[in-house]
């Protein structure tokens, strides 16, 4: 199976995230998935990488983000590699919920899980958390 | 070329925010932001957001979207919405906030809700 991998490596501040953004607006391109497909991966794309600019690394310049993404004409798969000390996903609040509706913010992980076939997260050995997400088509 | 560019009008007491671009985390979060407070200093607390030209938008944007209504309405202001793009739609759906904000598709019924 022909599988196209992409590898990117991020400073940790805001401005990365629309520049990872647009490398990865032309894998979605290259790989051909429709318009409303792409729009919501697009956006959990680019929720992980905010989530590991600001709470991950903090916006901390001398660590780094580092983003690898898979992308076969079956699926696509989102990696998203922070150097901070980890969180526990289970324990973010529902954004839906009506003492956090309006909140703002809070609704990255929400669009992440929403968009995408799986969201996984590690910690890593070496540091770090690493968010998987998948999409199959 | 700006993320996101917002051109204001006025329409009696109203004033109309016609955007066109990104809401999303660092530039057009922050164009929305004091695009908003600004109005608000002015003492201008009736502000319909036209969103027809926005076609995309993040987490980051639309907490400022729920930041802007919430500081207008501890204004005593009314913060309503015009034109959302389907793709806003569906997210403000999914979030609920469908629900929370006063939304319209044309503008002169929305420029009468005003009080």
């Amino acid at each position: 199976m022909n599988v196209e991998t992409t590898e990117l490596t991020l400073p940790s501040r805001i401005e990365a995230v629309n520049e990872a953004a647009a490398a990865f607006a032309k894998v979605l391109g290259r790989a051909g998935i429709d318009e409303d497909a792409a729009f919501g991966i697009d956006l959990a794309f680019r929720e992980a990488v905010t989530n590991a600019v600001l709470h991950g690394n903090k916006q901390d310049e001398s660590k780094l983000v580092r983003v690898t993404v898979k992308s076969s004409p079956d699926w696509l798969e989102i990696s998203v590699r922070d150097q901070g000390t980890g969180f526990d996903p289970a324990a973010i609040p529902d954004p839906t919920a009506a003492e956090n509706i309006m909140k703002t913010a809070g609704r990255g992980i929400f669009f992440m899980r929403n968009f995408m076939d799986e969201v996984d997260w590690s910690i890593q050995p070496e540091g770090g958390t690493l968010v998987r997400m998948t999409k199959r088509f | 070329m700006a993320e996101l560019n917002i051109r204001e009008r006025q329409a009696g007491d109203v004033t109309v925010l016609d955007m066109d671009g990104k809401i999303t985390i660092g530039e057009g979060s922050v164009a929305l932001r004091t695009a908003v407070r600004r109005l608000l200093e002015e003492g201008r607390k009736k502000i319909l957001l036209n969103l027809a030209g926005v076609g995309y938008i993040d987490s980051s944007g639309i907490g400022e979207l729920v930041s802007s209504y919430t500081a207008i309405d501890k204004g005593e202001g009314q913060l309503k919405l015009l034109n959302l793009t389907e793709k806003l739609r569906d997210l403000l759906a999914i979030t609920k906030l469908l629900t929370v904000f006063d939304v319209y598709e044309g503008e002169t019924e929305a420029l009468n809700s005003f009080k």
